[in-house]
């Protein structure tokens, strides 16, 4: 005869230490999200809410007023993706690689006046920027001027085929910290002996970085890549700050976050849609989604991550 | 930790006095994006209703114009918003009727003030109800540098044929920009620009009409035409137009680096603080010399009641105080630049400001061809107006291809336009 073996004791622990952070994160992140999918499913009419379906999802891609400014708004999008790409990751691996030198002295002080700017609000960004640029008090075309470059100077802000461009670069200039600081930490936590080990094997300088350091900190620039693209197209604050709602010149700098906030708030004598507005929210996040998943199960699942 | 015992004190001034209101007085709260009014409000316009009307205390809670919209809407749904609501014109102050936030206020003493028009942008379409209190208007025209134009030479323009020349004269002159506007923002190139002139052209109220009756259309002449005038402005802006913002334009031209810039009359007061240099205004210029001129005297802000109110008697009260000659001497006043919509007389003090009032007399008035009716639908025809005017004074579009494109997105919604 044998005793059935003891009950396992309930563990409550683990819901109550779970409990203040899930009840938290569904307020204020799950439930608007489902909430939102779900508001795009609806429509106002006549002061009353119904359900129709896919109909906004129709509108948005189907009818030719919605999808050309829809797709305007994501080739924008992509683009100043790309520009964060090109610039900003590269250019925050360079600063870290030139940070963790040993030889380098202040490195705390730039390590702190370049990351700096990432604590500032969007809107002083946006309008130092808009300073900065301006072509009637602006310092831009006095620099210029001085080192004889005066021709080089174009109104940029309100330039159609500078504009999107120029306020990505200045979200890079506001953003470069972050790169650095994460590939910083990567580039610190690699061990003296592997870089000594190859040392001894003639591995310095330049050749280390390329064939020691880059393949240890692959892991940490796949995270920067996908922080970039989920900021990036969720962005909105600076363009709004810079541009207005309208993202001007004619709608050159509109990105999915001003497209979506035009449509859901309305602007000037558009009233805002929030049933609209909530089915560009969606294709926003499916867009996020997809781009997170390929990152997860195309990228991610390669990367090897040594342990020392 | 100097500022902590004010800190408190204002604290404590703030409970005692909504706690003494709470008790005896009809406490009214006027949600507006007018903030810069809040001293005028707070100053002159409230203590002169509080000391005619005792046991009524008024508060002024403005937010910022361009949230207003949203925060008011979203205070309506909440049921937190004030009693006094300042209505925008037409189309967002009649869906706050429609969700049932306003009260219809036609029987309202001294509603009788206000003509038709005054009272067209608070009506529903078949202007059978009105439900705000008209409050305010702003007439468009050109204010200019009367130094510039003295040291220039040049005079004061009645006609397309002279403005032009005057432009002409300022910028081979070459020490002031001819006109302080940017295209960055891109409504001012559609409100003080296509709207500004066009009246002449749309021959006011009776093209307006005409195209919400779908008897014209945006491809027209009439309506093509300013826009053949604007695309003819940019020439005379000044270096990188392009990104110049609104700030930007009027502290150029108060600055006393521009001879002309295209303007609202609510640029009144806060031009007289800033400039140092005598200013005049002339109204837009017609065609040929002797022609009825038109002038664009939009109907800006009204006053209407929250329908959720607790105090809806004083409310009324309060709203039938604004409809009085004598809160309208006051906003005049105090406010140059914001005309009265109501038919009570009103001295002006102002010279700028009395100046474009005084076109009222010479001039047929009309209102913003975009505002009624005709912005209701997608592609919204004022967004579309601004995006077009910026285009044309850039030259990236032809006054023609505009008026297509305009005409095309108001046809795929607009019914009599089809």
């Amino acid at each position: 005869m044998s005793t059935p073996p003891p009950k396992p004791k309930t563990r409550w622990h683990i819901a109550v230490f779970l409990a203040p952070a899930v009840l938290v994160y569904t307020a204020v992140m799950i439930y608007p999200l489902f909430n939102t999918l779900r508001l795009s499913f609806y429509a106002e009419v006549d002061q009353e809410r119904i359900f129709i379906g896919l109909d906004n999802f129709r509108t948005l891609f189907g009818d030719a007023l919605w999808s050309e400014q829809f797709w305007n708004a994501l080739a924008n999008n992509t683009w100043f993706f790309v520009i964060h790409m090109l610039v900003q990751n590269p250019i925050g691996i360079a600063l870290a690689a030139i940070l963790s030198s040993p030889r380098l002295r202040f490195s705390a002080l730039y390590r702190s006046a370049i990351f700096v700017p990432t604590i500032l609000s969007f809107v002083i960004v946006g309008f130092a920027w808009k300073l900065i640029l301006s072509p009637i008090w602006g310092i831009a075309p006095g620099m210029l001027d001085a080192i004889g470059l005066k021709f080089l100077y174009a109104p940029w802000l309100g330039k159609e085929e500078y504009a999107l461009t120029t306020l990505a670069l200045v979200s890079v200039w506001q953003f470069v910290g972050i790169p650095m600081m994460l590939i910083y930490a990567a580039l610190l936590s690699i061990p003296d002996e592997i870089l000594e080990a190859g040392e001894c094997d003639g591995i310095t300088g330049l050749s280390a970085f390329w064939k020691i350091k880059l393949p240890l900190i692959l892991p940490s620039i796949g995270i920067i890549s996908i922080l970039t693209f989920v900021g990036n197209f969720n962005a909105f604050d600076l363009i709004y700050a810079a541009q207005g709602a309208l993202a001007g010149p004619d709608f050159s700098t509109d990105i999915l976050g001003t497209f979506m906030y035009r449509t859901f708030f309305g602007f000037q004598l558009q009233l805002g849609d929030p049933h609209m507005g909530s089915a560009i929210a969606s294709a926003m996040f499916v867009i996020i989604l997809i781009g997170v998943c390929i990152y997860l199960f195309g990228f991610q699942r390669r990367l090897r991550n040594y342990q020392f | 930790m100097t500022f902590q015992p004010i800190k408190g004190a204002l604290l404590v001034t703030t409970l005692l006095a909504a706690s003494a209101a709470t008790a005896q007085d009809a406490m009214l709260t006027i949600e507006s994006w007018r903030n810069d009014d809040l001293t005028i409000w707070q100053d002159k316009i409230i203590p002169a209703f509080e000391a005619a009307y005792p046991g009524i205390k008024v508060k002024f809670t403005p937010s910022a114009p361009a949230e207003y919209n949203a925060v008011l809407n979203s205070k309506l749904d909440a049921g937190s918003a004030g009693d006094l609501i300042t209505c925008r014109p037409f189309d967002a102050s009649l869906a706050l009727y429609d969700a049932g936030h306003l009260t219809d206020l036609s029987d309202l003493d001294g509603m009788a003030n206000f003509s038709d028009v005054a009272r067209s942008g608070w009506s529903t379409d078949d202007g059978s109800a009105t439900y705000c209190v008209p409050m305010a208007s702003v007439i468009h025209g050109f204010i200019y540098n009367k130094e510039a134009f003295e040291e220039v030479g040049v005079a004061v323009p009645a006609t397309v044929d002279e403005f032009f020349a005057a432009l002409d004269a300022i910028k081979a002159d070459g020490s002031y920009i001819p006109m302080a506007m940017g295209t960055n923002d891109q409504w001012e190139a559609a409100t003080m620009g296509y709207n500004n002139i066009g009246p002449n052209y749309w021959k006011g109220e009776e093209g307006r009409t005409a195209l919400i009756a779908g008897d014209q259309k945006l491809t027209d002449e009439p309506w093509v035409a300013p826009y053949r005038q604007l695309a003819r402005w940019g020439a005379y802006m000044g270096d990188g137009y392009e990104a110049q913002t609104y700030p930007d334009s009027q502290n150029i031209f108060t600055l006393g680096r521009a001879a002309i810039y295209p303007a609202g009359s609510w640029e009144i007061s806060g031009f007289n603080a800033q400039a140092d240099f005598e200013m005049g205004a002339f109204k837009p210029p017609v065609q040929a010399a002797g022609d009825t001129c038109y002038i664009s005297d939009h109907t800006d802000i009204g006053i209407g009641m929250n329908a959720a109110s607790e105090n809806q008697e004083a409310a009324r009260t309060f709203l039938s105080w604004v409809a009085s000659s004598e809160f309208s001497n006051i906003f005049a006043n105090e406010l140059p630049g914001f005309f009265p919509l109501s038919n009570a007389p009103v001295t002006l003090t102002d010279p700028l400001a009395q100046e474009f009032i005084g076109w009222r007399e010479e001039c047929e008035s009309t209102i913003r061809s975009t505002y009624q009716i005709l912005s209701r639908g997608t592609p919204n025809l004022e967004n579309d107006t601004w995006n077009a005017s910026v285009a044309v004074i850039k030259g990236d579009e032809t006054p023609e291809a505009a008026g297509a494109r305009l005409q095309s997105g108001l046809a795929s919604w607009y019914g009599p336009q089809q």
